[in-house]
């Protein structure tokens, strides 16, 4: 479970003054569901993940993930945490195994167990083929599955994703929502932040707009479409932020 | 801060450097050809140079002289020289080396000899120059043995013994064991390269392990993990510590081996001296484990202050121009170890990299202050320790972390 209770960051830049990239967002998300973080790019999408998985501290308010407390347990919420992001790259010298493997050991497997875990995900995620490869070796399609095992080595309760198809084709792009998909069927509670309407339509159970640091509204499709009175979530989209532009 | 996650950082890490061709070529290739490139290169170089011009008859000009025949076809007799025909403009032709030399001699000299009262002679040089300090010196041995011969045929003319003019001799004898021989001479330059060698084997692991990871986007993966940011600090600050060292230990072997390979290559002639001091010259063993442990601490201050500033960097592009003005910050006080003369001394024992430069070239000298040796070490220490508390300190501002 996740819980964000007025989560703020802000930013202080020498020439642009106080930034609020997250500016108390608050939202609940159940296990077994996908909450998805509708945004357009710098709406800070980015910053609230990152305080979710306590990359960044909170300038105030907090949040609770996995029942460990971002600002208290910081460390206890990343062990709960799969954090995928097009920005957390592979190590390009090490193997596909030596990869995962190194994040297992990092939260705390070894021996065996580690072993057989490697095993499991390599079976489920067809991965046999290149395991012994390293990463800057591999295809587009084989480091995403790299990266999804090495999010969930540690069987985290709790899946981030912050726009995990960004500059992924189409074939790889339906292999990362086909594995969110897997994540929520599995009772993970599970984040997904995007700017793309299509994907949020086809893969999140509640939506919150996320637009200059704030949420400015939350619900399921059919909530957003009835509160906006539009039928394409493009529509509901620009409706919420931008109310006059639609006109 | 947990020792298992530390020591699994530290292991990833090594793997991974150890398979970077750049790194490798900064820890390991470079140390270990350093030292015998300098030593066998540059001796065999020195020994070429000096032979060459040995081998070459200089050209001279005698500038007056017309008065004593004598003189001037016995210069020409030795076979030493080549006299070249006078011309007004014989300064000129030594400032631009085309004559080595030449000799003055006062008109009435060749007379004056007979009655032992002749005016001085006077020899023109180009100062610095080999080839023309190697002509002035045949024109000195010429002379002095022209000295010499009229000195004995003044005092047999008068029926004076040859002591007369010589009533004794001085005689000089070096009392300095060869290793402090050696040290003094090698001395300042052995800890000048070792601590050069030491900040440039901890320079590419570090900029690769932060500034490269972020580049890369590798960090904010790591940082995903529960591990503490002291861990992950520690983990990394020790394969940049390893690279330093490392480089510091195949540099010293490679020291002991160049010597060694050095006299053989080159023979105990000129050459030879310049590579291994002069013959029979050799470095104290103690001394170079002295060196060795007081590089340590040097090495944990270069390790963590080139990880804090690579860690601000962006890119290793950046990095890399972040860290050459520490470079030339550091090679400044390192060369203290060559100036002649300068001494330790409480306050240049607490000024950091002066003290280790000074210190090993009195250690490698087999000279052991241990007062000194104490300080140096304590105060290294103590500034190695708060450059690793600023990398921690460092790693844990989000500011820093995800400048990007």
């Amino acid at each position: 479970m996740i819980e964000a209770r007025l989560l703020t960051k802000v930013f202080r830049d020498r020439r642009k003054g106080d930034i609020r990239a997250s500016d108390g967002v608050s939202f609940r998300v159940e296990p077994g569901t996908i909450y998805g973080l509708l945004g357009a790019n710098g709406a800070g999408k980015t910053t609230t993940l990152r305080l979710l998985a306590t990359l960044l501290k909170p300038t105030s308010g907090t949040a609770v993930v996995a029942g460990h407390d971002v600002v208290l347990e910081p460390d206890k919420v990343r062990a709960s945490v799969g954090f995928l992001a097009t920005s957390t790259a592979l190590y390009a010298r090490l193997t596909a195994r030596e990869m995962i493997a190194y994040f297992g050991r990092l939260n705390g497997l070894g021996g065996a167990a580690l072993s057989e875990r490697i095993r499991t995900l390599a079976d489920q995620l067809e991965m046999h083929d290149f395991l012994e490869r390293r990463c800057d070796k591999l295809s587009t399609g084989m480091k995403q599955k790299t990266s999804i095992a090495r999010t969930l080595v540690h069987d985290p309760q709790v899946m981030i994703f912050d726009e995990p198809t960004l500059g992924l084709d189409v074939m790889a792009s339906r292999a990362i929502v086909r594995f969110v998909r897997e994540c929520r069927g599995r009772g993970k509670t599970v984040i997904y932040s995007t700017h793309v309407m299509s994907e949020a339509e086809k893969l999140c159970d509640v939506i919150g707009v996320i637009h200059d640091g704030a949420l400015r509204a939350e619900g399921t499709l059919a909530q957003l479409r009835a509160s906006t009175g539009e039928t394409d979530l493009e529509e509901c989209f620009i409706r919420i932020v931008a109310p006059g532009d639609g006109q | 801060m947990s020792l298992r996650a530390v020591g699994t950082i530290y292991a990833k890490e090594l793997r991974d450097s150890l398979r970077d061709r750049r790194t490798l070529v900064s820890m390991i290739v470079i140390p270990t050809f350093m030292m015998p490139a300098l030593i066998i290169g540059a001796g065999k170089l020195a020994s070429t140079v000096v032979t060459k011009a040995r081998a070459e008859i200089p050209r001279i000009m005698i500038v007056g002289g017309a008065d004593s025949p004598g003189i001037t076809s016995e210069i020409e007799r030795t076979g030493k020289f080549t006299i070249v025909p006078t011309t007004p403009d014989w300064k000129a032709l030594i400032s631009d080396k085309r004559i080595r030399a030449a000799v003055e001699i006062p008109p009435g000299f060749e007379r004056a000899l007979g009655s032992g009262a002749a005016p001085g002679i006077t020899l023109y040089t180009y100062e610095g120059e080999l080839k023309s300090s190697l002509a002035e010196e045949e024109l000195n041995a010429f002379f002095s043995r022209l000295r010499s011969r009229t000195t004995a045929r003044l005092l047999a003319e008068r029926g004076l013994p040859a002591s007369y003019a010589r009533p004794f001799e001085v005689a000089r004898t070096n009392v300095a064991p060869p290793e402090k021989v050696g040290g003094n001479l090698l001395g300042g330059i052995v800890p000048y390269f070792i601590v050069i060698i030491c900040l440039m084997g901890a320079m590419y692991p570090a900029m690769d392990l932060t500034a490269g990871e972020k580049e890369r986007g590798t960090m904010e993966t790591l940082l995903c993990s529960p591990v503490s940011r002291a861990s992950i600090v520690l983990g990394k600050f020790l394969m940049v510590l390893t690279g330093s060292l490392t480089a510091v230990v195949l540099s010293l072997v490679s020291l002991g081996g160049s010597v060694v390979l050095a006299g053989l290559a080159i023979g105990p002639g000129l050459g030879g001296q310049a590579a291994a001091g002069p013959s029979g010259m050799t470095i104290a063993p103690l001394g170079i484990l002295g060196v060795l442990a007081m590089v340590l601490p040097v090495s944990v201050l270069f390790s963590a202050l080139v990880f804090s500033i690579s860690l601000f960097a962006k890119s290793v592009k950046e990095a890399g121009s972040y860290l050459t003005p520490l470079a030339f910050a550091v090679i400044l006080p390192c060369s203290t170890g060559l100036i002649p003369g300068i001494e330790l001394t409480l306050p240049l024992a607490l000024f950091p990299i002066v003290n280790v430069s000074l210190v090993c070239k009195e250690m490698l000298s087999g000279v052991w202050h241990w007062g000194y040796i104490t300080v140096i070490f304590g105060s290294t220490a103590v500034y190695a320790a708060a450059a690793l508390a600023l990398a921690v300190w460092m790693f844990r501002r989000e500011a820093v972390i995800f400048r990007t």
